[in-house]
């Protein structure tokens, strides 16, 4: 998992609340072998209108999602979390998330951002003036920023230090190395094995 | 205090314990099949990570594949890309794996136990809810998602919550036509399908103690659709005599070792459980679901149970549901629904003992006009034993399909499905709208009652066959 300290970038403003994991990556793309290649499905059904905000020229290259509130609701799949990754967000800000996508982005490094949804509005009206303008989420001072726009968040205190350090829930178990080790040095030998003893 | 089952076998795999922190807990046995594995592997690769323990690891091949003509290529594109997925997957990552054509070969919570891989005492992980069907063994067996897969791929271990204990007593003796199954699906019903949600189960009484381990299997199965983590059978002399000889069993001084260390796993005198149930195995009778959660059963003596007969509101509505999507009417004897299709297979029943019993049941007669019987064996060992026996001829004498190893109709991931409105006995585990194909109505049961079932055309069980329902049928 990349670390996640300060991150800038452009905005794609999405006006549309209860965003569920349907829309976000509809099911059929549930039946893929890997954990990359979900970027075309993302928000696949809007994406076929043109006009789709994601389908605007100024808006390649974004990294930063604003998206309205109840974002991510519906059947919990981390699928939705990749399909954001893979095509190019670094950060999600909302006024809310459901529960179950924002413990799925977190554990794999999509910084989601809780903002009062009056900032959120202001971050549209800003980033749809004027397509350039950049938004910086600072995870170290728990701050997003942008012109004439300075908002606190909040994250649990163990979530933003995996954050900062890039630490995935296998990393942090494999800190236990030596404890893992000891373990199975102990282990006694008649515990089965599926392979002969090399 | 003393300690349950299940405690002694978490105790013994804590890694690491730490105030406020879920226990970090070793894993003995990680089972893995096409399905829910690939992106597990994927996320390792992504990381630069290697599998930790290839000698603790073993994959199998068995939702997806085809359970006729298994040396054609896959016809179904996506079944095809999961299992080439997980042979490349095995390949890479050093995992020992039986595949489609491999003699050892078929559902994962069948080939395990068969291989002597599943043992008293251990730790049983695998992407898939059945897993709860090692527990049979005294292991502490349990399905987890596949991140956690990728988890235990990497580390070997699972940081995982605390649970709490039930004690499932089962005494006396049950009735003569009575199996396992019965048993487990009455216990659902009565406890319903939250109602393990926390647990891990803990069967015993002398009713469970009489069990083979086949059986035992049966109702650890489906310790999951009481909501349960897990479920349990203390190890005895029976799970021994089953363990000694098999090929990953332990020999020796090691077997031994193992069987004084699998001795002591009982649930101590003094422990105590944070719930508990009793019932009585005499009152038993066959059972059968009539609805579409594996809850709503009832015995196969009674009706199909009128809705407004649920107190609990929410129970209403289901049944209502249920009733309308079986295409069943409140009062109708269930023994006068007419089926149109008998699975007998999966992990819960595709087991020797299980075609067995309704070979035994079919022998010398012919299913019913218009009934379509499906015999799929759990595993290529479970097939190869019954052709040995003879089973499979008694099938197709009895004019039911003889297939090849896999879960097949379990949940028609294959091509073998219900079509819409069709109406099947099943011995597997779920009865879920679409679970069998999409508009299929599937009536949980026993292999027994499968079996009369296909010879009468309707929900029946031996008990209701005259001796000339050859000439009747
Ligand atoms: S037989 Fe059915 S329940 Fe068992 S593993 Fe296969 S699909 Fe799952």
């Amino acid at each position: 998992m990349e670390k996640f300290t300060t991150h800038t970038g452009r905005a794609v403003p999405l006006r549309r609340s209860n965003v569920d994991t349907d829309q976000i990556i509809p099911a059929h793309w549930l039946k893929k072998v890997t954990r990359t290649g979900f970027e075309d499905g993302l928000f696949e059904a809007w994406r076929k209108d043109e006009d789709f905000v994601l389908n605007r020229p100024e808006r390649a290259g974004a990294t930063v999602l604003v998206a309205g509130p109840e974002f991510g609701t519906g059947s919990s799949r981390e699928h939705a979390v990749w399909a954001l990754q893979n095509y190019g967000f670094q950060t999600v800000l909302s006024s809310r998330f459901a529960d179950i996508f924002r413990g799925n982005s977190l554990k794999n490094g999509l910084l989601t951002v809780v903002l009062p949804q009056e900032t959120v509005e202001r971050l549209w009206a800003l980033t749809e003036a004027d397509p350039t303008a950049e938004i910086t989420v600072d995870l170290e001072a728990r701050e997003v920023r942008a012109e004439g726009v300075r908002a606190p968040f909040e994250l649990d205190d163990n979530v933003r230090w995996r954050l900062l350090n890039g630490l995935d829930d296998i990393s942090i178990t494999l800190q236990n190395e030596d404890a893992i080790s000891a373990f199975e040095a102990t282990r006694p030998a008649f515990k089965p094995r599926t392979l002969p003893a090399a | 205090m003393g300690r349950t089952l299940a405690e002694k076998v978490w105790d013994d795999h804590v890694v690491r314990r730490a105030e406020g922190e879920p226990d970090l807990l070793y894993i003995d046995l990680h089972l893995l099949h096409e399905v829910t594995s690939p992106q597990a592997f994927d996320g390792l690769r992504l990381a630069g990570r290697t599998v930790r323990r290839t000698d603790l690891t073993i994959a199998t091949e068995d939702h997806n594949t085809p359970t006729l003509d298994i040396d054609k290529p896959i016809a179904d594109p996506v079944s095809r890309v999961q299992l080439e997925t997980l042979r490349r997957n095995a390949e890479e990552f050093g995992v020992r794996i039986h595949s489609l054509g491999d003699i050892e070969q078929g559902v994962v919570h069948v080939v395990g136990p068969q291989l002597g891989l599943t043992q008293p005492g251990t730790t049983v992980v695998c992407g898939d809810s059945h897993t709860s069907t090692h527990g049979a063994f005294g292991a502490l067996a349990f399905g987890i998602g596949t991140s956690q897969v990728e988890h235990v791929l990497a580390t070997q271990t699972l940081p995982l919550a605390p649970f709490r204990t039930m004690a499932i007593t089962v005494e006396g003796e049950l009735p003569e036509g009575v199996t396992a199954k019965d048993l487990i699906l009455a216990i659902i019903t009565k406890i319903g399908t939250g109602g393990g949600q926390g647990y891990v189960l803990e069967y015993r009484g002398s009713a469970i103690r009489s069990l083979s381990m086949e059986a035992r299997m049966t109702v650890c199965n489906m310790s999951i659709e009481a909501g349960a983590r897990a479920g349990m059978i203390a190890p005895d002399r029976t799970t021994f005599d089953y363990l000694q000889g098999r090929p990953h069993a332990p020999q020796g001084e090691d077997w031994d070792a193992a069987v004084a260390y699998w001795e002591t796993l009982a649930t101590d005198e003094d422990a105590v459980f944070d719930h508990e149930i009793f019932i009585d195995a005499a009152e038993l009778t066959p059972f059968v679901t009539w609805g579409t959660n594996p809850g709503q059963g009832a015995p196969l003596g009674a009706d199909v149970p009128d809705p407004a007969s649920f107190e609990d509101p929410q129970e209403r509505i289901a049944a209502e549901n249920a009733l309308k999507y079986m295409g069943l009417t409140a009062g109708t004897p269930l023994r006068e629904v007419k089926v149109d299709a008998v699975f007998v297979g999966s992990c819960t029943n595709g087991r020797i003992e299980d075609l067995r019993a309704a070979a035994a049941i079919v022998e010398g007669r012919t299913i019913a006009e218009g009934v379509r019987m499906l015999v799929v064996p759990g595993s290529v060992r479970v097939a190869l034993q019954a052709v040995e026996e003879g089973l499979d001829k008694v099938f197709t004498a009895a004019g039911a399909e003889w297939r090849h190893a896999g879960c097949s109709m379990c949940l028609g991931m294959n091509p073998d499905q219900l079509a819409p409105g069709e109406r099947c006995a099943s011995t597997s585990n779920r009865n879920f709208e679409g679970r069998q194909g999409k508009g299929g109505r599937t009536h949980l049961v026993s292999p027994q009652v499968a079996a009369a079932t296909a010879l009468l055309g309707r929900l029946a069980a031996p008990a209701d066959l005259s001796s000339n329902v050859a000439v009747e049928a």
